[in-house]
């Protein structure tokens, strides 16, 4: 099976939307890869850390830009993109907290969003585009034996100007 | 999407805040707002039940962070209720573990 786009979907750059996204790869991984609760538990975090990160990088530049999220499947894995349209970051370059002995260490409250995403996918790629930054993430996994329905795009950068959910 | 919050305070010294739902970006400051709250009404040793939690990311645990650093400054202590494997992973990946007291139920967070 080569590699094929399952879903796409754009969410407005505003945290309401993260749960959301969570809850469509979620439900993609699960109907569609032999994947263990926990390996989907482990992607819908990563996820939602990944969302966090992109909707802060619009709202630095383009808060009006949409998140833009992609799922990808091939024989063996699953693979779900990020992209925002922020201003972009170096993942090697990045301050991370102190060691957790350290007294200091209390007072880091963010920083551990990228850790947890290396963490909790088989594997990680933070790449910079022409218009922000692509955070991919895979997971290793084959295919149940679902039917394949083709692509589905879902446009939702337009709920920005309904009422908050 | 709701976070429940309930706060407990029949075990003086200590406040059980319950935390119910999914703790990320959207939902965290509302419990920051309330720990900020309980500290300034003088409630110093708190325990945050998180056993109806669904769902904690790294904005969760920030504001976890954020609200020991606050209650250590009172000579307070902010310790966790969580049995959840998948929430219990969260602590372990960044380390925080060693950071929070982590009890298997309200009873045994408020006998230490």
């Amino acid at each position: 099976m080569q590699r094929a786009l399952v879903l796409e979907l754009d969410v407005p750059s505003s945290p309401e939307y993260i749960a959301i996204v969570r809850l469509v790869v979620a439900s993609v991984a699960s109907a569609r890869r032999a994947l263990a609760d926990e390996r989907v538990d482990d992607l819908k975090l990563a996820v939602s850390e990944a969302c966090t990160n992109a909707i802060e990088a619009n709202r630095v530049v383009h808060p009006d830009a949409a998140v833009h999220v992609e799922i990808w499947e091939a024989t063996d894995r699953l693979e779900v993109t990020i992209e925002d349209s922020g201003p972009g970051f170096d993942p090697d370059k990045l301050e991370f907290p102190p060691p957790i002995t350290d007294p200091e260490r209390l007072n880091f409250e963010r920083g551990l969003g990228i850790p947890l995403i290396r963490a909790l996918v088989d594997d990680a790629a933070f790449i910079r585009t022409e218009t922000g930054t692509e955070v991919r993430m895979t997971v290793f996994g084959g295919p149940t034996d679902g039917d394949d329905t083709g692509a589905i795009y879902m446009d939702m950068s337009s709920f920005a100007d309904l009422p908050p959910l | 999407m709701e976070l429940g919050l309930e706060v407990d305070d029949s075990r003086r010294p200590y406040t059980v805040l319950a935390v119910k739902g999914e703790v990320d970006v959207y939902t965290a400051p509302r419990l920051r707002e309330k720990l900020v709250e309980l500290v300034s009404q003088g409630k110093h040793q708190i325990v945050v039940d998180l056993e109806g939690v669904d769902f904690l990311d790294s904005t969760g645990l920030g504001v976890l962070v954020g609200g020991l650093k606050r209650l250590r400054s009172h000579d307070g202590d902010l310790t966790l209720v969580c049995t959840h494997q998948r929430i219990l992973k969260v602590f372990e990946i960044t380390g925080l573990t060693k950071v929070f007291s982590i009890f298997g139920s309200v009873d045994q967070a408020v006998a230490e």
